[in-house]
């Protein structure tokens, strides 16, 4: 490579770091046209609970294991946004024998009344229109008008609820193909859908889950079968989670909490504040090592880790990464891993330089003999962090993948960054400054 | 200056020897202690605004709901932890409110693990040990499959497993003393950290491991014992920076890193002085060992 072609390749670097360092603090130059991304922080960090529900498929039969742990997903999900939590997961884990339904809630004030809204069993209600639905009707327009935020809900209750409905499936229109939604009721909730359906004929029995509207068809005719039809202009993905969430609602999926973590917002943020310190001092400590030891080259090497770690926040950011307490521990450890390859090159050019080769020989011989050990090393680590992700673990998922990055960071660290800082230096006075070097 | 290291890798052996010994038998008699990752169990960490008061009374409000191997524990100046079986939603209200009476606290923490995820967890946690110790292994017979001398591929790979079962055994013996006397618990941080001592260490005796192979390749194997002892040498200022650059991180984490990183930093740091007085003393001697035997054979 020419010296030129070097010259560049630092400047890329440095213009690439100073963006980088900006992205990661925003505050420090307020530089415009650079998006203001937040760090995304895991539970731990900013408080939260993190539960783990068991479902009991026993009364299920396994062709519909799937759907109903799905069904009761989204249920819970449609609860679990009422809190108002910024970014709420839901997550089902299913192996041969477990369906487990995972929620984690970040930032919850009160996590007792969220634990115990997402433990109730679904329930899907049919309602009918009040006998004076006509004249609310009207005042909730005219209220509309004058902007006022009360409006009367113009359905009431019915006896009939999920408790009587056997299954809903999707289905298709004979002459239309338009998808369908068919409803049936059990014996006890025929009776009470006939009498229902013959006292509403043309006009609208509403369909509520979990307090909610989902659809209000209109009536056609009295059904006395127990078998009902929603038809809408439904999309076919849209006729299919209504399928699935009755069924949900229909189906009692029971869930029973086996583990929960939660932590209070004033314990994550002590941890944040005290991992980021330790973090800190410990780059401080390798930068002081680094200089002392290695002189030159270990300021250098000390600026490349700098580089590095503005380089390894910005992923955090970009990606992104979700930030916990394991996340930083493989972040501080990384810190180690991004010095260690620096240190075995500079190991192997002080050899070279002892046997009176040339500086630019000394860099580049100094490379090529530590690469297999960078690499090796390196890679092993890599196993390790990969075999640890599998795990599932968010605990141990959260350290893996902060050392993953990490190492493949690290790598391209020693090669690039450290390498064509070192070249720069050939030819230059610095490169005769013996005590510098050895 | 060379030192001979095969020589005082003899006293190591025994060294060596007797700390793997005492650690099993650590193992053994006083075993880990698990934490409740493993065994199922709940914490609650409560701060009291005011002040706290006495952990007996706190045990005589939490008599009526029987609680079982219940046990409380003051923490810092306002904080009590409160340990407990496995507790359902309601009994964790039910002590949240009887801690409340006539008090104002604020939750920090509640942790309740069920006894079928712990054991999930404890099978799953033996399962990645053995993956990552296999994979290691396979990678070294794959990485050194070319390597000449009179030691094998594979001899390479076994030496580095012995020395990542001492690697492991002695942070292991020690966790178990450190239950037995100050109640650490091995929680899934200081599982995750012994396995990336597996990751870390083998770094070291890779490096000494690729020097031997690239001495070999030089020199010839006329007298294996001198070409390990001197890539030994060659080695040893870089495994040392290495190590202490490792350190110098899990010292800050371990010092101020908070609770729940300070014994994953602790089974890291002493996993990595294991990893590196391995890979100086027992990795590579153990290597000399088997190719002079094959020699007299």
């Amino acid at each position: 490579m020419s010296k030129r072609k070097t010259y560049v390749v630092v400047l890329v670097i440095f213009i690439l770091a100073f963006l980088a360092g900006n992205l990661v603090f925003p505050k420090f130059l307020n530089l415009p046209y650079l998006p203001d991304v937040p760090f995304k922080l895991g539970l731990d960090l900013q408080g939260g609970i993190h539960l783990v529900y068991e479902a009991d498929m026993s009364g299920i039969p396994t062709s519909d294991y799937s759907s109903s742990l799905q069904g009761l997903r989204d249920v819970i999900e449609r609860r679990v946004n009422l809190f108002g939590v910024k970014e709420p997961t839901v997550q089902t884990q299913e192996s041969s024998n477990q369906h487990r339904l995972i929620v984690e809630l970040a930032g919850i004030d009160e996590p007792a009344k969220a634990i115990e809204m997402i433990g109730q069993t679904p329930y899907l209600e049919f309602k009918e229109y009040k006998e004076n639905y006509q004249e609310i009707i009207d005042k909730n327009v005219e209220a509309r008008e004058k902007v006022e935020v009360a409006l009367e809900d113009p359905f009431q209750l019915t006896s009939l609820t999920g408790k009587y409905l056997k299954k809903a499936e999707l289905s298709f229109d004979q002459t239309t193909y338009q998808p369908l939604v068919s409803l049936q009721f059990d014996d006890e909730g025929a009776k009470i859908f006939e009498e229902l359906t013959s006292r509403n004929i043309g006009k609208p029995l509403a369909i509520y889950i979990d307090g909610l509207p989902i659809s209000a068809p209109t009536v056609q005719e009295k059904i006395s079968q127990g078998k009902a039809q929603i038809s809408g202009r439904f999309t076919l993905e849209e006729a299919k989670t209504l399928a699935r969430n009755l069924n949900a609602g229909a189906l009692p999926v029971p869930i029973t909490l086996i583990s929960q973590e939660t932590v209070g917002p004033a314990l994550g943020k002590i941890a944040l504040e005290k991992s980021l310190q330790a973090g800190i001092w410990g780059l401080a400590a390798v930068v002081i090592f680094m200089t002392i030891f290695y002189r030159l080259p270990g300021l250098l090497a000390s600026l490349a880790l700098v580089i590095y770690a503005i380089l390894n926040l910005t992923l955090f950011k970009t990606i992104p990464v979700t930030l916990t307490l394991a996340g930083l521990g493989g972040f501080i450890l990384s810190i180690g891993m991004a010095v260690d390859g620096n240190i075995l090159i500079f190991s192997r050019m002080r050899e070279e330089l002892r046997q009176g080769k040339t500086f630019a020989i000394a860099v580049e011989e100094g490379f090529k003999r530590a690469w297999p050990a960078i690499w090796d090393g390196n890679f092993t680590l890599l196993i390790v962090a990969v075999i640890l992700f599998s795990f599932g673990t968010s605990f141990v998922k959260g350290f893996a993948f902060t050392v993953i990055i990490g190492t493949l960071l690290s790598m391209f660290s020693a090669i690039i960054i450290t390498k064509s800082f070192l070249r720069c230096l050939v030819g230059t006075k610095l490169e005769k400054a013996k005590f510098l070097w050895h | 200056m060379q030192v001979n290291f095969i020589r005082y890798s003899k006293i190591y052996f025994v060294l060596g020897g007797i700390l793997m010994l005492a650690s099993i038998a650590a193992l053994i008699v006083w075993g880990l202690k698990p934490g409740i990752d493993f065994t199922g169990g709940s914490i609650l960490e409560v701060s009291y605004l005011n002040s706290r008061i006495a952990n007996e009374e706190i045990e005589q409000r939490l008599a009526g709901l029987k609680l079982d191997s219940l046990s409380v524990q003051s923490a810092g100046e306002k904080s009590i932890i409160i340990r407990t079986k496995y507790i359902n939603e309601e009994t964790h209200q039910a002590i949240l409110s009887a801690l409340r009476e006539n008090q104002s606290i604020e939750e920090r923490r509640f942790e309740s693990v069920g006894s079928v995820i712990g054991r999930e967890l404890k099978q799953k946690t033996f399962m990645l040990v053995f993956a990552c110790l296999l994979a290691i292994v396979f990678y070294i017979a794959l990485a050194f499959r070319k390597v000449r001398g009179p030691v094998k591929a594979w001899q390479y790979a076994l030496s580095s497993l012995i020395s990542l079962f001492h690697d492991i055994l002695i942070p292991l013996g020690i966790f178990a003393v450190l239950g037995k006397f100050y109640g650490v618990e091995i929680s899934i941080p200081v599982v995750t950290a012994l396995l990336t001592v597996i990751g870390c260490s083998i770094n070291n005796v890779v490096v000494v491991f690729d020097r031997i192979r690239e001495n070999t390749i030089r020199k010839g194997a006329v007298n294996f014992g001198e070409t390990v002892n001197a890539s030994i040498n060659q080695t040893l200022g870089r495994c040392l920076s290495t190590t202490f650059v490792y350190l110098l991180p899990l010292a800050a984490i371990f010092f101020f890193g908070g609770e729940t990183l300070k014994y994953f930093a602790l089974a890291l740091i002493i996993g990595i002085i294991a990893g590196t007085i391995s890979a100086v003393f027992l990795a590579s001697p153990v290597l000399v060992f088997w190719g002079s035997r094959k020699k007299l054979g």
